[in-house]
């Protein structure tokens, strides 16, 4: 099916009925990869947008991993916090780039920070249900052993929490590739947003479609290799392959 | 060494439902003791109380000599509640704690070895049929050495004939640990044949409405006229009517 619609649009665009400035041949988007493939400009785009999510990814999946796991462990500060989290929640995240241009400029910071918020939440919250959600006969198995609290959270809920928490961070990963293409679109002097930016101001869409491609390929690499490893992780669970 | 249990009294009561009690047993060490009734009389809180999963209402449980560690009790679950993200080894060793892990691993071995799962050692509960995986939660609950034993219906959900592989299985872990055990059991068979001592448990709240020590061989012949007699005595309390009617 991608194949007849690639091979449907480059034929409507040789035809001449799709105006080039609208929507470029495939061809066209081809050549443009490769000339910013050339020149390098590709390279240094992904590493910088990638470098962008990789620290937003790991100060979102941090701080997502220790408060859910602390709301999940402690009904007392799941009563404390949880509530605050959730309201933080409902603000839409794009809301806060005002805010954090004001405390942390409009440099990296800024983005990494955006970026980290959209990763925490899902890590948060299957961290979080994980933990408390944990199946009441397999604690007792741990109550008829007179397992301690800490005892009961290592060896039964930590493990248990883990397939919630693998699919949190895979869904932080999604969310943060769709952060760090709206933070450099709101303003970057570089890396994959900066093309599409790039593209729309000086009219050129083969380079906003370039820029969506490489988007898409590097978000389905990173997912499917955090899949790899999460599968990895719970290779032990009994689930039906489709 | 194994544990005598006293219940004194026992009641049991969810808001202003009472469920169970009040109930009063002597139970002599190292006998293993089936407690029958039909559903909802207070088989499996009475067992819970008794491992520590419920708190009774009023009155008391005293194991030993009342001064007994959650760890020398072992319970067995209707279902085998394995972790599945361990093997069959760490699932065995899951209640063993403060010991050296040459220790560990010894008692991982035996308790493995009494019920015929050296072999799968490895393996995780995924890849287990269900007899097997009870199996390991039978091993979970030896592998401490308790010298209480409290088993919920843990053969309910096998078929037949596993069922009474299970039931030697059982045997030949008594006769090795010698444990006190305490079996529910909805099945008047398994009762008989393993147990030295029935009781029967009625009505709701759940009280003991019968007490029995069969005198049968164990394991017992289950086709002999014993057996049957026994059978039939302790079907005609717990149907509340006689027996001759029953098989009119």
């Amino acid at each position: 099916m991608p194949a007849f619609l690639l091979a449907l649009w480059q034929g409507l665009a040789g035809a001449g009925l799709l105006p080039a400035a609208v929507l470029p041949s495939p061809a066209l988007v081809l050549a443009t990869l490769i000339a910013m493939a050339q020149s390098g400009e590709m390279a240094q785009a992904i590493g910088a947008t990638a470098s962008r999510l990789a620290w937003g990814f790991v100060l979102g999946a941090t701080t997502g991993t220790v408060l859910g796991g602390l709301c999940g462990a402690s009904p007392l500060a799941r009563r404390m916090l949880d509530p605050l989290v959730q309201s933080l929640r409902s603000v839409p995240s794009l809301a806060w780039v005002p805010l954090f241009i004001l405390w942390l400029g409009i440099f990296e910071a800024s983005k990494i920070t955006l970026v980290a918020v959209g990763v925490f939440f899902p890590v948060y919250l299957n961290l979080l249900g994980g933990i408390a959600n944990v199946d009441r006969k397999l604690l007792e198995v741990g109550q008829v052993h007179g397992f301690s609290r800490l005892r009961r959270l290592l060896r039964i809920q930590l493990p248990a929490a883990l397939p919630a928490y693998v699919l949190g961070l895979r869904g932080g990963l999604g969310l943060g590739w769709m952060f760090v293409a709206a933070a450099e679109l709101l303003g970057a002097a570089n890396g994959l947003g900066f093309i599409l930016d790039d593209g729309e101001q000086t009219g050129r869409p083969e380079r906003v479609l370039a820029a969506l491609l490489l988007f898409g390929i590097c978000g389905k690499l990173t997912d499917t290799i955090m899949a790899a490893l999460g599968r990895h992780l719970v290779a032990w669970q009994d689930t039906a392959r489709a | 060494m194994p544990y005598a249990l006293d219940i004194t009294d026992l009641e049991k009561s969810y808001g202003e439902s009472r469920v169970l009690g009040p109930i009063n047993l002597h139970l002599t060490p190292g006998t293993i003791t089936a407690i029958i009734g039909r559903s909802g009389c207070g088989k499996t809180t009475l067992l819970r109380c008794l491992g520590g999963l419920e708190t009774p209402t009023s009155g008391g449980i005293k194991v030993g000599d009342g001064n007994v560690r959650q760890r020398d009790i072992g319970y067995v679950f209707q279902e085998p509640r394995l972790m599945p993200w361990l093997s069959v080894a760490k699932n065995t060793a899951f209640g063993l704690k403060g010991i050296k892990r040459q220790a560990r691993d010894e008692a991982v071995a035996e308790a493995l070895k009494l019920v015929g799962l050296t072999e799968a050692a490895g393996l995780l509960p995924k890849q287990l049929s269900g007899g097997m995986a009870q199996r390991v939660a039978l091993a979970r609950a030896l592998a401490p050495r308790p010298a209480l034993i409290l088993l919920d219906e843990p053969f309910s959900a096998l078929d037949p004939f596993t069922r009474e592989q299970m039931q030697d299985h059982l045997l030949h872990l008594h006769g090795y640990y010698g444990a006190t055990m305490v079996m529910i059991t909805h099945d008047m068979d398994e009762a008989l044949a393993l147990a030295q001592r029935v009781i029967v448990l009625n009505g709701a709240p759940g009280k003991v409405i019968g007490d029995f020590t069969p005198d049968l061989p164990r394991p017992a012949a289950r086709t002999s006229m014993a057996f049957f007699n026994w059978k039939r005595r302790i079907t005609e309390v717990l149907s509340d009517r006689p027996a001759h009617r029953l098989s009119a």
